[in-house]
């Protein structure tokens, strides 16, 4: 392969960036997001323990069941007792929870938050309206399936689910990662164009480059 | 040689400090959540927490300031702990301490703060400055009353060195500080409140809220160091009161006991408090406890 087509394709694997305008796309990164693979298998066996037993939730309420996390908090339910703490910024976070519908705008917020993350990062879906639009399933204004946008590691059904079922979930999800069945950073890497095809679909005003580092 | 020794000693009583804060850490939140009528998490939860932490697969940086913020924050922690006498008359938990004088920890303790406050600010972050400017305020605020109260000690004293001061106040529970220099001493545990960053004096560093101060932007590994440091220098500033205001410990059971003491006052303090805002705790730390540091000054040069 001559020189020429490798910088060819090395242009190709750069992200478009359309959506900024030119003194912006200096600013932003335009690389793509790379698969990470996980270290030796007893090593990752060790962190998947800490990562399981120590989980950072995103406090961003992005729909009506963000009201359900609150009282988790509280001496009623208690979730710090499990090694769950609400953490205020993505970057430092490992479990996001999507409280219910997503609006058109939230959607771009979840998108955003989300590709902040740093990974292993995993994603709670609550309310029916997650799973297949619950009540919302005609509106013009709500996405109806979340797990086409960001990979959903769990779900949990119900119209609200009680705060209970909330830590039956983060239960459920402690197990898939111990048994290391929660890679959904790396699924997002690997259908990277696709998911950005959904999202571009549904987010008319995309002022944002193509990935949030 | 000797050095070697010296260096090997100084890594087992690092791994100690940082085990012992980080303990002391799991404790505190236990003992808060005990006071909200919760369980709270377990007493190794830091430890988990700092494990996942190192153990993310990517971490964003945002530029050399930014990767030399923790650094030099965790660089604060190891200097205020290696030139504190542990225990004293302890060849292994002795430190550094003949090198360095309590002029060069306290120098030391704003160090780290001020490193941080340069490798957060390249975070660019808007919340990180807010918790800079905040942090700075209340840090230069709550070092009034703790250096009025150790020109008292080192008027009592005669000396800066810290290692000397212990020596001083050996002999029995009438000779500490606390006893010798009371007003010393109650500006002092003031100005540790505000050190310590619980609830009163907390709003620098609120986690689990919107504004989790400097670290905003430090991920991953960045963000372990400082979890790291935390422990360390919540150790190293309670053997340092220790030290200066309740007769130091000959055996690492008092130092325990007495570091342990020490920390409760703030948490007691902090479980019944609620949280002031900055300007408020800024007011509150430049009126009574400087009063109090004065005459703690007066008193002890002139009566």
């Amino acid at each position: 392969m001559d020189k020429k087509n490798i910088k060819e394709i090395e242009k190709e694997m750069k992200l478009a960036n359309k959506g900024l305008s030119e003194k912006e796309k200096t600013l932003f990164s335009d690389a793509r997001p790379k698969t990470v693979r996980p270290l030796n298998k007893y090593l990752e066996k060790f962190l998947n323990w800490a990562r399981a037993e120590s989980l950072w939730i995103l406090g961003f309420g992005t729909g009506c069941g963000a009201i359900e996390l609150r009282p988790l908090m509280t001496a009623r339910y208690d979730m710090f007792r499990y090694g769950i703490a609400p953490r205020p910024t993505p970057r430092q976070s490992c479990v996001f929870v999507i409280g219910g519908y997503a609006s058109m705008k939230t959607i771009k917020r979840i998108v955003r938050s989300y590709e902040q993350m740093q990974g292993p990062k995993f994603v709670i879906a609550l309310g029916s309206c997650t799973i297949n639009g619950g009540m919302y399933y005609d509106s013009y204004n709500t996405i109806n399936r979340i797990d086409h946008y960001i990979p959903v590691d769990i779900y949990i059904a119900g119209c609200m689910p009680r705060p209970e079922s909330l830590i039956a979930g983060f239960d459920k999800l402690k197990e898939k990662i111990k048994a290391n069945e929660c890679d959904g950073m790396n699924k997002y890497v690997e259908n990277f164009d696709w998911y950005k095809k959904n999202q571009k679909r549904v987010i008319k005003d995309w002022n944002m480059p193509d990935y949030n580092w | 040689m000797d050095i070697m020794i010296k260096i090997f000693y100084a890594i087992i009583s690092i791994i100690v400090a940082t085990v012992y804060g980080l303990t002391l850490g799991g404790i505190v939140r236990k003992i808060y959540a005990r006071a909200h009528g919760r369980f709270g998490p377990p007493v190794w939860q830091p430890f988990l927490d700092i494990i996942k932490t190192h153990g993310k697969r990517v971490s964003i940086s945002h530029g050399i300031m930014f990767y030399l913020g923790p650094v030099f924050r965790f660089a604060g922690g190891l200097g205020t702990y290696l030139f504190i006498p542990v225990i004293f008359g302890s060849a292994i938990f002795s430190n550094f301490s003949i090198a360095g004088d309590l002029l060069l920890v306290m120098y030391f303790i704003f160090f780290g703060q001020l490193g941080m406050a340069l490798g957060a600010g390249e975070g660019g972050h808007p919340y990180s400055p807010i918790g800079i400017a905040r942090g700075l305020s209340q840090m230069t605020s709550f070092e009034v009353p703790f250096a009025l109260s150790v020109i008292a000690i080192a008027i009592q004293y005669n000396t800066l060195n810290i290692t000397t001061i212990v020596a001083a106040q050996q002999g029995g529970i009438t000779n500490w500080t606390l006893f010798t220099n009371p007003l010393a001493v109650i500006a002092a545990m003031i100005s540790l409140l505000g050190m310590n960053m619980h609830s009163p004096f907390s709003i620098v560093l609120a986690p689990q809220e919107i504004p989790i101060g400097p670290p905003i932007e430090m991920n991953s590994s960045f963000l372990a160091t400082l979890q790291t440091n935390r422990g360390l220098f919540a150790a190293a500033k309670l053997v340092l009161f220790m030290n200066l205001y309740f007769g130091g410990a000959t055996n690492l059971l008092i130092m325990v006991i007495k570091t342990f003491l020490i920390y409760m006052f703030s948490v007691f303090v902090g479980a019944a408090f609620p949280r002031f805002r900055p300007e408020q705790s800024m007011r509150f730390f430049l009126k009574w406890p400087t009063i109090i540091g004065i005459v703690a000054i007066i008193f002890i040069a002139y009566f």
